[in-house]
């Protein structure tokens, strides 16, 4: 039986505010499951501690809401294990880049072949609203005393240093165009991070919906809002490497740079960069265990019929024998 | 005369090939049918700083030191300085002639209070290698000069090898050869335990075997005393043995229970299992010509990351195990929490250290008692398991597997230091005496089946709290896991019945596991029946305790020996029972405040009278349980006894 999007739902009670990003995030996510037709047993939803964390219980796929800060390592476990599985890891913003930015880093080193999506809202929300990584020094939201006493980071140049190869931004009010994206991130060869800008209303009132959407700019526009947003494939952007048609990586990376530079007025999104010619780290360990790819540690029996160990460590001990 | 039973030191800095000479002594011994006892005492640091070595020697299967050296060979200053007053009268001393007008002070790695000491000790002049050498003479000590630069002339010669920095690396070799000459031992032995070390290097081999008979030789042509111990030759049985330490006994448990995916962030005394594990990742299957398993060992970003990932690994159906040491163990906490309840079967194996914070890294100590079975918030259920010598370490590492999938929780699996570093000779480890127990879990091979409309429930409330378990990714089942209070489903709640009924869930299955863990692997007994004195110890003392209370019996005392295995969920019934039969009780463990004495108060309402608790960062001898026994059993004892030999 074919599965529709409604079977990757669950009847799970939602209890994000009402006009928050995430629920855009959300349905491109279920979407690009549907439309990728993702076996439900065989894909799995990872997540940090936020109120973006609580997305798995919203999917009807496994879903482990883990610790803050720690989805990627919990994923990466599971996906080393078992390489079989299709694993999307979602957090948020002051999950993946304030408390877990440590395993951001070792994640882009690895290039494991999984999805990790940040819902970027500028705020930590589930704690109601104080200073993530990426908003910028200076900026008062409504729910700070004080303008933020912090530079901000900026998760894509973050993730092209880190070594990530698929680097990607969409915003949660195209919900079309995000689908796409994360159809192409779970298609992706490798660690395929999406940086999702989504407006948090509660305690955003800075880069809001409206703001994105450049409703305060709607003088300059015969009185429609002029959106901020912009999509790179309207630039007619290419993010590919392809190191044999002369675009290698550093050329790629450097265009990307630009674009991932662009603030305030104009903001693209899309996919920045693609690299398909760093082998994943299932490749890498694949080089040294030529059994890794049909026998994962998954799939491996590790005890008899007699519940007798099927190792055999009979030479390791004559190696230590006196 | 002694025969064949003898403890020998050897001394250097780090990096000049100590461990390599104490592996070739070791060796040399148990070629020749001798049982060995090793430990690695060592500065936290790469080059430079001293470094040595204790092996004891005996006919019979040993697994602890004493206090004295009965030799001691040295090719510098420092392990003159630190070491000359634990050889015994009757013993030797091998040491560098060029070295005796060295002043102590010149020493520059020695510490100063160890300098002020031999100053005010030797008061006449500043005191000199020669001074100490004179006053182990004085005591009846056996001191041979070797003059380590002339017999690197004449291997030289013998050689054709003219490089100062190759010939330099023979002065191990010549201190082991000498002690060997001494001894009256076979040079035979020697020579075939340094091929073997040296196996694949043919002229390194050649070398160190020339140095070994050039020094052999000298020994037999100037060196005419008679020291009081000697070692020769024994028979040995059928049983085949090994020499190894206890990273190793740890790492082989696991490969055999089963372990498939390793995670860890380096830390000593941990590392060292992990790195076994990598050069051995792909292994041979039983009955199966030239197939392979293979095990993921993974260097982490962190511990966070460590124990997070190896918790991805369990829930992937993989037995999965990361290991570490005290402030890796610190960082492990909230995850070991996550695993406890989402009931996820991980292993943690926890090399003790010295703590707190880094404490002495490279030291012993058991403190992370309390920390294993209390650290992190909330309660959640988990168990601590403890191993006390190298075939405890390789079958625990299952048991540890075992117990995890059964009860369906992260178990923490104690280690520490003086294992992780000790080599001991002992028979061949039978993985055939193995179980492997995966409890109710619905992959490698067991069927998963549900019923038509049924939905699968992770946490599903069963009778006895046991769920049954899938991995990840089994076909038909899709699953929730949350560090939030959850659902049988496994999604969030904050009711409050749902709650008790999940926390009794959880927290029951400890008495379970009580319930079903066989008494052998909950703790051991020693000794008498009713016993004068009881002793209650856990881990590495284990071999010192039963060498002092066996000794203690033989003298007609009444004594006893309770071994802690299984530490949570803790064996109170029992330890009541072997309390309510003794007369004293001495809780003995090396740590200050006495942890297992405090948790035996906890569980058990029970105060033990004596606390016998040592923190230097040294492992306790046999001398040191002895006597410190003995004064309680005649009345001569504090309440509180801290031991302290060790350098
Ligand atoms: C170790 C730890 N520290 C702090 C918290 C409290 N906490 C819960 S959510 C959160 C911040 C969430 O912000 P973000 O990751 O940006 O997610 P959002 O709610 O914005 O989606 C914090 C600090 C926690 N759960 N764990
Ligand atoms: S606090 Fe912000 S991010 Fe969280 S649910 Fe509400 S609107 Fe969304
Ligand atoms: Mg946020």
């Amino acid at each position: 039986m074919a599965l529709k999007l409604t079977d990757y739902r669950t009847e799970v009670h939602n209890d994000w505010c009402p006009g928050c990003g995430d629920f855009g995030i959300l349905s491109a996510v279920q979407m690009a499951l549907a439309e990728t037709k993702l076996n439900l047993s065989d894909t799995v939803v990872v997540s940090g501690i936020g109120c973006s964390g609580k997305t798995p219980h919203y999917v009807n796929v496994t879903g482990i809401h883990t610790l803050h800060g720690r989805p990627l390592p919990f994923a990466t476990g599971i996906k080393i294990s078992n390489p079989g599985l299709n694993v999307v890891v979602v957090g948020g913003d002051g999950d993946g880049m304030g408390i877990g930015a440590g395993h951001f880093v070792a994640a882009g080193r690895r290039n494991v072949d999984m999805v990790y999506i940040i819902y970027d809202n500028g705020v930590y929300g589930l704690t109601k609203g104080q200073a993530s990584p990426t908003l910028k020094l200076g900026t008062k939201t409504k729910g700070l005393i004080f303008p933020n006493m912090t530079s901000n980071i900026n998760p894509l140049i973050l993730a092209m240093a880190c070594g990530y190869t698929f680097v990607a931004r969409g915003y949660s009010f195209n919900v079309q165009h995000l689908k796409s994206i994360i159809k192409a991130a779970i298609d992706h060869r490798g660690t395929a991070f999406v940086d999702v800008l989504q407006p948090c209303p509660t305690y955003n009132d800075i880069n809001s919906k409206e703001w994105y959407n450049g409703e305060d700019r709607s003088a300059e526009n015969n009185g429609r809002p002029l959106p901020r947003v912009y999509t790179l494939e309207s630039k007619g952007y290419d993010p590919n490497v392809n190191t044999d048609a002369g675009r290698d990586a550093e050329t790629v990376m450097l265009d990307a740079f630009k674009y991932a530079s662009e603030w305030g007025d104009s903001i693209p999104i899309g996919v920045f960069y693609r690299n398909e010619e760093i082998p994943t780290y299932g490749d890498r360990i694949l080089e040294r265990i030529p059994e890794y790819s049909a026998l994962p540690p998954a799939k491996q029996r590790i005890g008899n019929g007699n519940r007798k160990p099927v190792a055999d460590i009979e030479g390791y001990m004559d190696e230590l024998s006196v | 005369m002694i025969e064949n039973r003898l403890q020998w030191c050897i001394g250097g800095a780090q990096g000049s090939g100590v461990d390599t000479s104490a592996n070739i002594f070791s060796r040399a011994c148990a070629e020749g049918g001798l049982w060995v006892a090793g430990k690695r005492e060592y500065f936290s640091n790469i080059k430079g700083e001293h470094s040595y070595f204790v092996v004891r020697v005996d006919s019979k299967e040993v697994h602890a030191l004493h206090d004295a050296i009965d030799m001691l060979a040295t090719f510098d200053d420092e392990t003159v300085a630190r070491h000359f007053d634990e050889v015994v009268k009757g013993g030797a001393l091998i040491y560098d002639s060029a070295l005796v007008n060295k002043k102590i002070e010149d020493i520059p790695t020695l510490e100063r209070r160890i300098r002020e000491e031999l100053a005010k000790r030797f008061p006449s002049s500043p005191p000199t290698i020669g001074t100490l050498i004179e006053s182990c003479r004085s005591r009846g000590v056996h001191v041979c000069a070797v003059n380590y630069s002339s017999l690197l002339n004449v291997i030289s010669s013998k050689t054709g090898e003219k490089r100062m920095s190759v010939l330099g690396r023979m002065v191990n070799v010549i201190a082991v050869a000498v002690s060997f000459a001494l001894l009256k031992y076979d040079i035979a032995d020697l020579k075939s335990s340094i091929d073997r070390i040296f196996g694949g290097k043919k002229n390194v081999a050649a070398m160190n075997g020339t140095a070994a008979e050039v020094a052999y030789e000298y020994v037999k042509g100037n060196f005419h005393e008679e020291i009081d111990c000697r070692l020769m030759k024994v028979p040995r049985g059928k049983g085949k043995r090994m020499l190894l330490n206890g990273n190793q006994a740890v790492a082989l448990g696991k490969v055999a229970g089963g372990l498939r995916f390793q995670t860890y962030y380096p830390i000593t005394p941990a590392a060292d299992e992990s790195t076994y594990l990598e050069r051995y990742e792909r292994f041979p299957m039983k009955g199966k010509d030239g197939a392979r398993g293979s095990i993921v060992v993974l260097q982490t970003e962190d511990e966070i990351a460590a124990v997070t990932m190896a918790i991805g690994g369990a829930l992937a159906g993989v037995r999965t195990a990361t290991c570490t040491s005290g402030p890796g163990f610190s960082l492990m906490a909230e995850g070991i929490g996550w695993a406890g309840i989402n009931e996820v079967p991980v292993v943690i194996t926890n090399y003790q250290r010295a703590g707190p914070s880094t404490g002495m890294p490279t030291r012993h100590e058991q403190g992370d008692l309390k920390f294993s079975m209390y650290g992190g918030h909330g309660d959640f259920p988990r168990m601590v398991i403890c191993s006390a010598d190298m075939q405890e370490c390789f079958y625990d590492a299952n048991h540890a597997f075992n117990y995890a999938e059964r009860y369906q929780m992260p178990v923490i699996h104690l280690i520490d230091k003086a294992l992780a570093n000790s080599t001991e000779s002992v028979p061949y480890f039978d993985p055939s005496g193995m179980n492997i127990d995966r409890g109710l879990f619905m992959g490698d091979g067991t069927p998963f089946v549900l019923k038509e409309g049924e939905e699968y429930a992770r946490f599903k409330f069963t009778e006895n709290g046991i769920s049954p378990r899938i991995p990840v990714g089994t076909p038909g089942a899709v699953f929730w896991n949350t560090g939030d209070e959850h659902t049988e489903i496994g999604h969030i709640t904050e009711d409050p019945v749902l709650r008790n009924m999940m926390m009794e869930k959880r927290m029951g299955k400890l008495d379970l596991a009580l319930k079903e863990i066989p008494a052998d692997e909950q703790y051991h007994y020693f000794g008498d029946d009713k016993p004068d004195l009881l002793v209650v110890s856990w881990g590495s003392t284990k071999g010192a305790i039963l060498e002092a209370v066996d000794g203690l019996r033989k003298e007609g005392k009444k004594i006893g020996f309770l071994q802690m295995r299984l530490i949570l969920p803790f064996p109170a019934e029992k330890v009541r029972e072997f309390a309510g039969r003794a007369g004293k009780i001495a809780v003995m463990e090396m740590n200050y405040v006495g942890q297992l004495a405090d948790v035996i108060a906890e569980y058990t309402g029970i105060m033990a009278e004596f606390r016998v608790v040592k923190y230097n960062g040294r492992p306790i001898t046999v001398d040191e349980a002895r006597s410190s026994l003995r004064s309680i059993l005649e009345g001569r004892s504090e309440k509180r006894v801290v031991l302290t030999h060790g350098a």
